[in-house]
């Protein structure tokens, strides 16, 4: 079983310190929560796990099916097993979302094994069919620009697609609920549910208690001032929907200047 | 005893922005056929017209004192047979399983080959030699017609000087299916190949025409200088195809001037990716009512290659339409110019013109001017245009990686997607695929 480690993570982005020490475990087949209020470092971690180069690591580590992840490149991070679902998709012109997928798809393989001529175009075909039906998707939607023109939805929706596509070992979404109707939260949220199991890992960011009616974490985070300050089951989201963040802040503030 | 310093003027000294005059100018005219007497006032023209400066606005951004102007020589006859023959690729067919025909010219040399069906429906799809003594009629009345001499001092050496080119004609009413092929082989250094094209749709005439030129990558200097006339008739549609990969070392000046009559099309493909430094001045001509053309240019340069594409969208007539999009991407140190005008004449109402040029700057040292310009005296007009030049961007980069797609990948895929509307306008998958070799080619390399 492979696990994502996190051991006291400390980010900067421009010398200004966004992270102070985060520490955070999540294995294939768990379904983690870190909530927490606007500006506390959580899409910081996502992009920062994912290897985003404005990101730079100051200090800790992360390991990750016993590799030291912070030592790769994105692309690398990804073919290991680690997925982030964005919150701002980025739209890529020109190029369709079955070509994105099949080069996506044909990278791990010939990371695997560099005499693989791809994956035959029915087999692909085929896959991408299941899983957009999976997604309520529109058969058309493989054949426009990747999120080129996309509504907030379809983007959305879009991202889970390429999650369901790669099957990676620990998927983090990163406010994955932002900007969707509660029609399309309950298509994604389905997707997210039906996608996970043993084999996958799901580390949820949101800071609405709304997306976790739908995903239904084990274990809850809050993070605040750059940190993890509170741990716990479920019953922590449903606290925080009922009490608001004010007395997290209370509790924390002094230590998080 | 004191001297006076004495003070010399000299007049006569040439400006420091003209280049040299070539050296093979002084000789006698490669061929002695139909096109004599055009050869000859070609010459006189030549003669007469300064080499371009940086002084006049269309070379402004194309400085020609580099050009090692004695070092060129025209090629002798039969001299293909002691040069790199050309690779079996380019000879296959680009756009269909078979051609209709196929030219091949090459230093010194040429060669023609045409389906015999074509033949007896009276196409002509031959070498220019071969033209002159077969059809010297025609040769005669098309040449000069469109591109002429007066043009430049490069229409004006293309006129007089051309050792080889191609003559296709297609009789009123004929449809030409399997398209027609040829390739200007231009190896050799230190070689002048100087080329004429020569195309007529009769009325209601239609076909596909590829012309590509071509070099190895070679040590020293050579060039190319060519004039490209093409004329659609009435209700004829001709779909044009032009590939430049000359090698690295090629100073490349062409001209090429389409006009389209009444309710004719023509559909203009032009890609571009080799050559030392290409000037090419692109001018189509909408001569009659309804008559319509599109211009689809694609164009990659990488190292320090220079490239400067001068467009012009003539609407004479009423009813009329033009549309181009020129694409291209830059990596390296190399320069890319662009200077389009939709130019529509009094009377011309009821015209559609647009024209667009995307550039896409991947290195630091590489540099686009994309300059689009109007001249519209009509009233009863619609005209566009636009020009950007932007960058690789990180975002998507990123993105792209964290789906596990290498940087390399990556920045190829940005790039393909870049090109994707301009191949979205080619129907011709050949053509596709070996610009996406040339992408992948130069996006690897360095």
């Amino acid at each position: 079983m492979s696990e994502l480690v996190v051991k006291n993570l400390h980010v900067s982005i421009e010398d200004k310190e966004i992270l102070k020490g985060v520490d955070l475990t999540v294995r294939q087949g768990e379904i983690h929560a870190i909530m927490g209020p606007n500006g506390t470092g959580k899409s910081t971690l996502a992009y920062t796990l994912m290897g985003h180069p404005a990101y730079t690591v100051t200090e800790g580590e992360v390991w990750f099916k016993g590799q030291n992840v912070l030592e790769m490149e994105a692309d690398a991070r990804s073919r290991l097993g680690l997925f982030l679902a964005f919150q701002y998709p980025v739209a890529i012109p020109g190029v369709t979302v079955a070509n994105f997928l099949r080069t996506a798809l044909n990278a791990r393989r010939r990371a695997a094994n560099p005499e693989d001529k791809g994956v035959p175009i029915p087999e692909f075909r085929k896959t991408l069919k299941e899983k957009m039906e999976l997604l309520k998707m529109d058969s058309g939607f493989a054949g426009r620009y990747l999120n080129d023109g996309f509504s907030g939805g379809e983007k959305k929706r879009a991202e889970i697609l390429q999650l369901a596509t790669l099957k990676p070992d620990i998927a983090i979404l990163d406010e994955t609920d932002s900007g969707l109707d509660i029609d399309a939260l309950r298509i994604v949220s389905e997707g997210v549910n039906a996608l996970s199991g043993p084999a996958l890992g799901v580390l949820v960011i949101t800071h609405y208690q709304r997306l976790l009616n739908y995903i239904k974490p084990q274990f809850v985070h809050i993070m605040l001032g750059g940190r993890i300050v509170e741990s716990g089951g479920p019953d922590l989201a449903l606290h925080l929907e009922e009490h608001g963040y004010d007395w997290v802040r209370e509790k924390y503030e002094e230590a998080t200047p | 005893m004191e001297e006076k310093p004495r003070v010399v003027v000299t007049r006569s000294r040439r400006p420091e922005t003209a280049a040299q005059d070539f050296s093979f100018t002084a000789d006698t005219l490669p061929v002695d056929g139909a096109l004599m007497d055009f050869r000859l006032r070609a010459r006189e023209t030549y003669r007469r017209l300064p080499m371009p400066s940086t002084a006049e606005e269309a070379w402004r951004r194309t400085d020609l004192r580099g050009l090692p102007v004695g070092a060129f020589r025209l090629p002798a006859t039969d001299s293909y047979r002691d040069l790199p023959p050309v690779p079996a690729g380019l000879l296959k067919p680009l756009v269909s399983s078979q051609h209709g025909g196929q030219v091949v010219l090459l230093p010194g040399g040429s060669r023609a080959d045409v389906d015999p069906a074509l033949v007896k429906q009276g196409v002509i799809f031959t070498d220019l030699r071969t033209a002159e003594r077969e059809h010297p009629d025609l040769v005669t009345q098309l040449a000069g017609e469109l591109v002429r001499p007066e043009d430049g001092k490069f229409a004006a050496l293309a006129s007089a000087f051309s050792q080889d080119g191609v003559l296709l004609y297609v009789p009123k009413g004929v449809t030409v299916e399997q398209p027609l092929h040829s390739i200007l082989w231009g190896a050799g250094p230190g070689l002048a190949h100087i080329s004429h094209i020569l195309v007529w749709l009769d009325e209601g005439a239609s076909a596909t025409y590829v012309h590509e030129t071509a070099s190895p990558d070679e040590g020293s200097a050579s060039m190319h200088a060519g004039s490209l006339e093409v004329r659609v008739g009435n209700d004829a549609s001709l779909k044009f195809v032009e590939l430049q990969s000359w090698g690295k070392h090629v100073w490349n000046f062409t001209h090429a001037r389409a006009q389209v009559e009444r309710g004719g099309n023509l559909d203009w493909i032009f890609g571009a990716v080799g050559s030392k430094l290409t000037k090419t001045f692109a001018e189509i001509d909408l001569a009659g009512e309804g008559a319509s053309g599109r211009m689809s240019g694609f164009y990659f340069t990488d190292g320090s290659q220079h490239l400067d594409l001068d467009t012009q969208q003539n609407h004479h007539a009423p009813h009329t339409t033009s549309d181009l999009l020129y694409k291209g991407a830059l990596k390296g140190d190399s320069r890319m110019v662009w200077q389009g005008m939709i130019y529509v004449a009094p009377g011309a109402q009821k015209t559609d013109g647009y024209q667009a040029n995307r550039n896409l700057v991947l290195s630091k040292g590489a540099r686009a001017d994309s300059i689009p310009g109007l001249e519209i005296l009509a009233d009863d007009v619609r005209c566009t245009h636009g020009a950007t030049v932007g960058k690789l961007e990180e975002e998507p980069l990123f993105y792209l990686k964290s789906r596990g797609i290498p940087q390399v990948e990556a920045e190829q895929l940005v790039v393909e997607g870049f090109f994707d509307p301009i191949m979205q306008r080619i129907p011709f998958e050949g053509v596709r695929e070996r610009f996406e070799q040339v992408i992948h080619r130069k996006m690897i390399a360095g």
